[in-house]
């Protein structure tokens, strides 16, 4: 596949590894955080930390949109799911998140008319075709899925299609980024920054952290080659004594981002005052609802939701793994209580999220599997 | 931190090694995945109830032994939608799926039966197609369909047609085949592309307006496990047909059966183009995708060159690649050599096999 | 944190400017492409796509800059291991 798979070349991947290894100051420890769980998700699929020295260390970030979905907000999603005459529609990665009281498909399993689409379009599709029903689209993601969203409620405007509405979760990735910088427990040398929302937003928004917090970002693609050079380009500004905001993924991220996006978005969604994200607590103008020219399309005044908030089990440190200050198996339900097949936090659920793509990949004690296939 | 990290891992084995137990209310689509909650369902609440050592051995087929005979009896049910999809329809499949599980336990498959869910409605030229190609496939498979059944159920109720086979074959090589007699040093083959059913029939169903030139795999594997044995019977440990849940299930089944670990190479997984293309842009592993016309052996070494040559000169193999090596320890673990490089864990399947946004 | 594929523009719709027929290795698509400037994308171009819409259009020169200085580094690395072989040979 083009644009794959030149970058996953193992013996470039090694020559990387050299210059990182090269580049590391003996008896310093570096710690980057890499913010978008599709990054995460990568590193585990392709089992990269195998390239880096033990004195480089990646974060796992709050980045992955199905693991910072408040568990009231699972709930009211299914409050509108129980309803006969609604049909509520979302991406598979939302199906297992569970809420107060079981996932979506527990609910559908208990009789609610819940059904997965590709994309938001697909729901439009199915609203179409089921003018006696009420489509809802429950709509997740940062600023990479929100446009998405935005195009297909100017759609069901234009067409007037009046049994389509937006139950909206989007969130947006700066908020959570300052978050983290905020938090008293974090030292962080740098960032890998989330090569699609940049897509949308271009660089330039992340300029504060290097301005005001002093540490080095760089856009990274999603193939493992892309991580391990913006790895590389973070080392060469530590080691530069350098502290920018550079774009390793410049060949879908243009600097100043999608233009047309960003209109599409301010015309359809806006800011709300605040937002609950799970682990972090309430956020400021961090996550979007419809305007008020779209508001007929808003599932929240549609449908009467609970809106109550539920407080994570006390057991889960989902918040701490998404600030990046626990490793997932420092959890102290991790692989016990919590596993993919049972998760108590979203971070297990998510392939994205730290928690599952750990389990899942690497629950291994990595010397000993370098041992096992170097046989 | 290595101390911890150890102690952490001791404690998830040990959970993992727990009685089963199905936590859920309701059964959920996952627990009918082939993956971890199929698993959890069979042994916590099946295996409990009829509790016999044929059934407990969990293998494709029961191994029998009636009346002086050595058999293999299995059975299984077809619930596929669409019911015709590019390279098959839910008729072949049902003869094939059973003679594959018969094949692969080593038996030569001999006689069928067939019980047959109808909905009210249905097309009688579409039951009639079906009937007739379920014929088809049990002649090119050299079995005889020998019983059956009917039921029709109201409309609403049953997606068309459902069908379930049960299988009888006759073990006639003197020794049993199994993958739990995997050991150390043996290798892993795959008799060729894997993930073409279930992306053939993902994209038919056509909730995610998908085209792509894909057809399903189904096959009996009956003639190929022939020649396979007749190359290198002494050193087959043991066969599985990769079904739900794809090739990275069976590889944990034999991972958990001997007790030892599967190490694969990612690069060596043949995998078709529009497979791997589907599979990006759904977010989903070819290596959990099923398959309804491949098997997965075990081999000596010192027999896998005949074994791969004899899967070669097969139609049905001509793709077939070693694709792993088994390691002694640590036991019940499949490990992938990525094509990047690295290295990591490929579990059991939890839940369906979803199509992710991220 | 959102999963983007590439895909290659295969077909514009003329009837439906928003549209365009997608392939990723061989698999089709029809994609959502009104999020890229218009006249923005034509047949031969690779788009990157998420949820069915086209996010950026891929732009060939950077990607070819940035495998081009992969294979710099990959090929600086190889002749520094076979250099370092040649010279420990005892």
């Amino acid at each position: 596949m083009r644009f794959v798979d030149e970058f996953r070349n193992a013996e470039q991947a090694r020559a990387l590894a050299a210059r990182i290894a090269a580049r590391c100051e003996p008896g310093r420890h570096y710690k980057f955080m890499e913010v978008c769980g599709g990054h995460t998700h990568t590193i585990y699929q392709h089992g990269l930390e195998d390239y880096l020295p033990e004195s480089v260390e990646l974060v796992h970030g709050p980045g992955c949109p199905v693991c910072v979905i408040p568990m009231g907000r699972v709930d009211d999603a299914i409050a509108i799911a129980r309803r006969p005459e609604v049909i509520l529609t979302s991406f598979g990665d939302m199906m297992r998140v569970p809420g107060g009281d079981g996932s979506f498909l527990d609910a559908k399993a208990a009789g609610a008319d819940i059904r997965m689409v590709y994309s938001p379009l697909d729901a439009l599709k199915l609203a179409r075709a089921h003018p006696d029903r009420e489509v809802v689209f429950m709509a997740i993601g940062f600023e990479t899925t929100a446009p998405s969203t935005a195009v297909t409620v100017r759609r069901a405007a234009a067409e007037g299609l009046a049994n389509f509405s937006v139950f909206c979760n989007h969130v947006t990735i700066i908020p959570a980024i300052k978050a983290i910088l905020d938090s008293p427990d974090q030292r962080l040398d740098g960032f890998l920054g989330p090569g699609h929302v940049s897509t949308v937003i271009g660089c330039e928004p992340y300029r504060f952290i290097a301005e005001r917090y002093g540490k080095p970002l760089v856009v990274a693609g999603f193939e493992p080659l892309d991580i391990l050079h913006s790895i590389d380009m973070l080392l060469a500004q530590l080691e530069q004594g350098r502290c920018e905001i550079e774009n390793q993924y410049s060949r879908v991220v243009p600097w100043d981002g999608n233009l047309t996006a960003l209109k599409t978005l301010a015309d359809v969604l806006e800011l709300r005052p605040f937002f609950e994200w799970r682990g972090l607590g309430f956020i400021a103008h961090s996550a979007l609802k419809l305007t008020e020219r779209y508001a007929a399309f808003d599932a929240e005044r549609r449908f009467a939701v609970p809106g109550v908030r539920v407080a994570d089990p006390k057991s889960c440190q989902c918040g701490e793994v998404l600030k990046g200050v626990l490793k997932p198996y420092e959890c102290k339900v991790f692989g016990t209580a919590c596993t993919p097949e049972t998760p108590i936090g979203t971070c297990m659920v998510s392939p994205e999220g730290a928690c599952a793509a750990y389990y899942n990949f690497g629950r291994f004690h990595r010397q000993r599997l370098l041992e096992v296939t170097a046989r | 931190m290595t101390a911890e990290l150890t102690e952490v891992l001791d404690r998830i084995d040990r959970t993992r090694r727990a009685r089963p137990r199905v936590r859920e209310q309701r059964l959920t689509m996952a627990h009918g995945a082939g993956g971890k909650a199929t698993q959890t369902l069979v042994e916590a609440v099946f295996l409990e109830a009829f509790d016999n050592p044929e059934l407990n051995a969990l293998d494709d087929a029961a191994a029998l032994t009636a009346g002086g005979a050595r058999l293999a009896f299995t059975t299984d049910s077809y619930v596929v939608k669409p019911l015709f999809f590019p390279g098959g329809d839910i008729g072949d499949l049902a003869v094939n799926g059973t003679v594959n599980d018969l094949a692969v336990a080593g038996a030569r498959p001999r006689f069928l039966s067939a019980g047959f869910i109808l909905e009210e409605g249905l097309p009688v030229a579409d039951l009639t197609r079906i009937v007739a190609s379920m014929g088809a496939a049990a002649r090119a498979a050299g079995v005889s369909i020998v019983a059956g059944d009917t039921k029709v159920v109201p409309r609403g109720l049953a997606d068309g047609c459902y069908i379930t086979t049960a299988g009888v074959g006759v073990r006639e090589h003197p020794r049993d085949f199994g993958v739990h007699l995997a050991r150390p040093g043996d290798l892993v083959l795959v008799s060729g592309p894997i993930g073409d059913h279930g992306m053939t029939v993902l994209v038919a169903r056509g909730d995610l307006d998908l085209e792509a030139d894909l057809r399903s795999d189904t096959a009996a594997l009956t003639g190929l496990v022939d020649d396979l044995l007749a190359a290198a019977g002494e050193g087959v440990r043991g066969m599985r047909d990769a079904t739900r849940g794809g090739v990275a299930t069976i590889l944990n089944e034999i991972a958990r059966a001997a007790g030892v670990t599967v190490v694969v190479d990612e690069s060596a997984v043949p995998v078709r183009a529009g497979v791997r293309g589907a599979a990006e842009l759904l977010g989903i592993d070819p290596l959990y995708v099923a398959c309804e016309g491949r098997l997965v052996a075990v081999v000596a070494p010192e027999h896998a060159a005949a074994a791969l040559a004899a899967l070669h000169a097969h139609p049905l193999g001509d793709q077939a690649a070693v694709i792993g090596r088994i390691d002694p320890d640590p036991a019940e673990l499949v490990l992938l050599r990525t094509r990047f490089g690295g290295t990591r864990i490929v579990d059991l399947l939890v839940g369906d096999p979803l199509p992710r946004i991220c | 944190m959102c999963l983007g594929i590439p895909g290659e523009v295969v077909e514009l719709h003329a009837d439906r400017p928003d549209l365009a027929q997608v392939d990723v290795s061989g698999v089709r698509r029809a994609i959502n492409i009104g999020l890229l400037e218009p006249g923005e994308v034509g047949v031969g171009d690779w788009v990157l796509i998420h949820v069915g819409f086209a996010l950026s259009k891929i732009d060939e020169a950077e990607a070819k800059a940035a495998m081009e200085f992969l294979e710099s580094i990959g090929q600086a690395y190889a002749d520094e291991l076979a250099a370092l072989q040649s010279s420990t040979i005892e």
